[in-house]
């Protein structure tokens, strides 16, 4: 007994000096962690600082307001309005919320209520493989298989229809039925964001105690009824979270949505060639120079504003779900 | 699982045993819902496979023997492979990971162990989320404007350091996930050993969490290496071998693709679609072992 007590004495005396040699590695150990996390704030500064000062000489030459509201995009001239860019850039993210958020949801719902259990894992990897896929795949599948059949079987058909009709036949009617243009990458977009959208609403749904389901069904209430009255109660907050988070990255895509955008310096119509901010900024970007390369920045800083304002809120909707 | 179990029975019941006094109107949207949602994840699974497939049958005629042996094709010329932009995306990733992994680790050490929930980790954590699901055209313009402009030309460490950044985050928010798993008994049995932090976090935390840390490292390689738009302003492309030079375009694969997917001859757009093929089966297995190897973590 007594000489295990002595050898817990010195084992602890050991320790204690290999501590009073260590320390210093334990302070630098302690500084590097702290450092690293320090980067990750820094990165974000430099984001901040290089857009603004990159975009400063564009917002100068027009003006903040002149800037966003102006619709001109003229090389030759140097005059260069982010307008066009600006509304092809909310016109295909609302597009693919509205195709895309539906679908989220269903699948959302088909994983964690409906779907039977042998069923349910496959289901699930498959729409995650669907995230993992890189965005040029999308922008690749969508301009050589996609787009012909968009021409074909949407286009043709609905200019026969609409032609001539004030108003409607000016949004739907698409000058150039090449399949290429908003809708088109709309709708590649919406495929984009389903993962997304999909697994997050799966994990919030999953995380609604099953007491609450189950006392519904109890109660003789039908799927729909519990999806309705427990469900999206529950969940609502974070799933309006999930759908900004999906909103975030339908606004940044970059590649999927230059191949198929049609790349226009002008927003006509819903199924017309127009441009989205990241697409105008890959397309020009290797080869602007002077004031060009600064309108680019200057795209790219309200690029930055819209993105990261949606996804702070998004952030802050799901984080608040997740305290309680 | 009982519940929904016993409500699918109900919905799908036998004509024999009516719905009672269910209203025609709460079965019928009952019946909506359920067909919506099979709809809706049958036109998701069928989309995936229809990516996959396209890309299976056109990737597979295009590859060849050449395509791992040769250089790119110059614009016109007959041939060509895609070996140098192969090899110059696998220094690429390799150099992005290898400077996010250290970063990625201590951040998420940091988050985990020392700052918890102090007012600064608490920052961190957020920022590193925003970071996340940052555009990465922005990630691009940033280094482009800090590194590729006062260098006065494209080079491959700005492409590296682009997909670093992309990286990092994935890698913090995954270690960061992983150590908190780790139960506290194990920390406060190394602590009561009399080892100092540094040495309980080296030896048992990140022991403990050494797989679900490298998933965090192999998603994270999976995120870059499709990474096209941040490359696109960085590392840019060439048409030649990878020189040991990172000063200047490096070849890549992600842009290689993208150029020649919309150039206007025969042999480029097969190129790109073998391209297509290879990067896709490149991640698609790289995040089936990363899923791998924490599935074997838990199941330990």
């Amino acid at each position: 007994m007594a000489a295990l007590v002595e050898k817990a004495m010195s084992g602890e005396r050991q320790a204690l000096n290999r501590r009073l040699s260590h320390g210093g590695f334990d302070r630098a150990f302690r500084w590097a962690s702290l450092a690293s996390a320090l980067i990750v704030l820094l990165v974000l500064a430099g984001i901040i600082a290089s857009m603004i000062v990159g975009g400063w000489p564009a917002f100068r030459e027009a003006g903040l307001f002149g800037f966003v509201t102006g619709s001109t995009w003229d090389i030759n001239n140097d005059v260069y309005g982010a307008w066009p860019a600006i509304a092809g850039t909310l016109a295909t993210a609302l597009i693919a919320l509205v195709i895309g958020v539906p679908i989220s949801l269903g699948i959302a719902i088909f994983l964690t209520q409906l779907a039977p259990r042998w069923l349910k894992g496959p289901v699930a990897s498959a729409v995650e493989l669907l995230a993992a896929v890189p965005s040029i795949i999308y922008g690749m599948w969508g301009l050589f298989v996609f787009a012909p059949l968009v021409a074909a079987y949407l286009q043709t058909p609905l200019n026969r229809v609409v032609e001539g009709i004030p108003i409607v036949g000016t949004v739907l009617y698409s000058r150039v039925p090449s399949g290429t243009g908003i809708m088109t990458a709309g709708i590649i977009l919406a495929i984009m964001i389903i993962p997304f959208v999909a697994s997050i609403t799966r994990d919030m749904l999953d995380q609604i105690p099953s007491v609450l389901r189950e006392s519904a069904y109890g109660i003789g209430c039908t799927t729909w009824e519990v999806v309705r009255h427990v469900l999206v109660p529950q969940a609502g907050v974070s799933i309006i979270g999930a759908i900004m988070l999906g909103l975030g990255r339908a606004l940044g895509e970059t590649m999927a949505v230059t191949f198929v955008v049609g790349n226009a310096n002008r927003l006509t119509a819903l199924f017309d060639p127009g441009s989205t901010i990241a697409s105008r900024i890959a397309n020009e970007f290797n080869e602007a120079l002077g004031l060009q390369l600064h309108a680019l920045i200057a795209l790219g800083c309200i690029l930055f504003l819209v993105t990261f304002s949606v996804l702070i809120v998004a952030r802050l909707l799901i984080a608040r779900v997740k305290v309680h | 699982m009982t519940s929904t179990l016993q409500a699918s029975s109900t919905s799908t019941a036998p004509a024999t045993v009516p719905w009672g006094r269910v209203r025609p109107g709460r079965r019928l949207a009952d019946r909506l819902l359920k067909g919506a949602c099979i709809a809706v994840t049958a036109l998701g699974v069928f989309v995936l496979g229809w990516i996959l497939a396209m890309l299976v049958v056109r990737g597979v005629s295009a590859l060849s023997p050449r395509i791992v042996t040769a250089a790119t094709p110059g614009p016109g010329s007959e041939g060509g492979g895609l070996a140098n932009a192969m090899a110059g995306s696998l220094i690429l990733t390799l150099l992005g990971i290898l400077v996010a992994t250290p970063i990625g680790v201590m951040a998420g050490t940091y988050l985990a162990e020392y700052g918890k929930r102090s007012r600064l980790a608490e920052v961190v954590r957020f920022i590193n989320d925003i970071l996340l699901s940052a555009p990465s055209i922005l990630i691009g313009l940033f280094v482009y404007t800090v590194m590729v402009m006062p260098m006065g030309q494209y080079s491959g460490w700005a492409g590296a350091v682009a997909l670093a950044i992309i990286a990092t985050p994935v890698i913090v928010r995954t270690t960061e996930d992983m150590l908190r798993l780790v139960p506290n008994g194990l920390r406060e049995a190394g602590a009561a050993l009399g080892a100092p932090p540094s040495k309980v976090i080296t030896t048992i935390t990140w022991r403990a969490a050494r797989s679900g840390m490298m998933t965090g490292i192999l998603l994270a390689t999976a995120r870059i290496a499709g990474e096209t738009a941040p490359l696109l302003f960085t590392a840019l492309n060439n048409q030649f071998w990878f020189s040991g030079d990172l000063m200047g375009g490096v070849a890549n694969l992600p842009v290689t693709i993208y150029q020649f997917a919309l150039s206007p001859y025969a042999n480029w757009q097969e190129l790109a679609w073998a391209g297509a093929l290879i990067i896709t089966t490149a991640i698609l297995l790289l995040s089936v072992v990363a899923r791998f190897v924490i599935k074997k973590d838990i199941a330990r």
